[in-house]
């Protein structure tokens, strides 16, 4: 049975997902959503998600919404030859990645999206990126790069010595965030810069970075 | 070897950290950290916690922060004990981690603002925000229209059993219903009435009540 990802390649949740579906190997669908035309927000699109958004998967009776749920469960279903992306096997490191992966939620990802939604969706819809929202944001995302850039001082990746889910989760941010003036704040830290050199050269992400094209005429 | 719990025992984060030691019946000691007196900004607290947040926890080599995580952890460490929190199967403990995220990412930010405005600042002798308060109230009204809509199918939000995507609801709801003037949230909706109703007569939860002494 085919996973069925339904979503939009470019959208950075849908790419965290796909990230996953490439990296263990899964053999998944892509399933275009519309949200030019709202297509989120019609009874058959809110039946898999009710909150509206996307990605959402579905696999076999499964039906999944919110992005990290979704590449938590393709990673502990499907290893790939890289491994698991969830250290399943040791307790205490399956613990350090979910902390990581909490670091992601909660404090980068309130920081990093801010910056990508001037740069990238104000000017679809016509306006241009305010300044002091960037400025605001850039100051509260170099903080926690700070505590980045220190971790990444001690261990190769943000869990430990090995690649996981923790790292995977900021692949696609952190991919459109390179394409601005922003990007100073990953150039700036010398760990961090290598890290994202490692994470974002994996083939895995290749393959998903092809589709990032939001902002591109 | 007792877990050590630091952070203020009235604050959300710490409280959800509790709620899941003790229905793991985890032994706990809960280690103070004055955030009046910024203590949670200190070198030695940025060693436990590098983003300065309230909780994490020592047991004894070991050490985390994030307080999902650390749920996480303890639900799966004690896997085998009391009631099973993460569900059971892969499909099941996906689910318990989508309504986890949902507690995450459509819910936590819009209940802590609400109470930052209405409750906290105001215990500080300052003005809180009252349309940014009641523009969350509106916002978390359509969430808890969801939430009626998945209890009416279901027990609990993962399924028929308690799990931690429930339990890291408590001490939100918690401060909405008894602190935010905001039960009518809770009590205009029948299913997530009686899912609180619950929830919230758990004998952890009501442990951790007394714990407080609220």
């Amino acid at each position: 049975m085919t996973i069925k990802l339904y979503g939009a390649a470019m959208s950075t949740c849908t790419a965290r997902v796909l990230a996953c579906l490439h990296e263990t190997g899964a053999e998944f669908e892509l399933v275009p959503v519309n949200l030019l035309n709202g297509e989120h927000k019609q009874p058959a699109f809110l039946a898999k998600n009710p909150f509206g958004q996307i990605p959402a998967l579905e696999d076999g009776d499964l039906t999944l919404f919110e992005s990290r749920s979704m590449s938590t469960y393709v990673a502990e279903k499907f290893k790939g030859s890289g491994g698991d992306l969830l250290r399943a096997q040791n307790l205490k490191e399956a613990a350090l990645v979910k902390t990581w992966m909490e670091v992601e939620s909660q404090q980068f990802s309130p920081a990093i999206s801010p910056i990508f939604y001037q740069f990238y969706i104000v000017p679809m819809q016509g306006g241009s990126p305010n300044q002091a929202i960037i400025d605001e944001n850039s100051e509260k995302l170099g903080k926690v790069l700070d505590v980045y850039e220190k971790k990444l001082g001690s261990t190769k990746y943000l869990a430990g010595d090995f690649y996981s889910l923790a790292d995977l989760h900021h692949l696609s941010y952190i991919y459109y965030l390179m394409k601005t003036p922003s990007a100073k704040l990953i150039n700036e830290r010398p760990h961090v810069k290598a890290w994202w050199e490692d994470i974002s050269s994996r083939p895995a992400f290749e393959k998903v970075a092809s589709g990032l094209i939001l902002g591109e005429k | 070897m007792v877990v050590k719990v630091y952070g203020p025992i009235m604050a959300a984060c710490p409280q959800r950290v509790m709620a899941c030691l003790l229905e793991k019946d985890v032994e706990f000691e809960i280690v103070h950290v004055d955030l009046e007196a910024e203590e949670h900004k200190t070198s030695d607290f940025l060693l436990r916690q590098p983003f300065g947040q309230v909780p994490a926890i020592e047991d004894g080599d070991f050490k985390l922060f994030e307080s999902r995580a650390i749920i996480r952890y303890y639900a799966a460490k004690y896997e085998e004990r009391g009631p099973n929190l993460l569900g059971n199967s892969l499909e099941g403990r996906a689910l318990v981690d989508q309504w986890l995220e949902v507690e995450a990412h459509n819910f936590n930010d819009l209940v802590y603002t609400l109470v930052l405005q209405l409750v906290v600042l105001p215990r500080m002798g300052k003005h809180g925000d009252v349309v940014l308060a009641r523009s969350c109230e509106q916002k978390l009204e359509k969430v808890f229209d969801i939430y009626e809509q998945r209890l009416s199918n279901a027990t609990y939000l993962a399924g028929d059993s308690f799990t931690l995507a429930d339990l890291s609801h408590l001490p939100g709801i918690r401060y909405l219903v008894n602190d935010a003037g905001m039960g009518h949230l809770v009590a205009e909706r029948k299913h997530v009435n009686a899912w609180w109703e619950a929830i919230s007569n758990r004998s952890a939860w009501k442990k951790l009540m007394k714990l407080v002494n609220y």
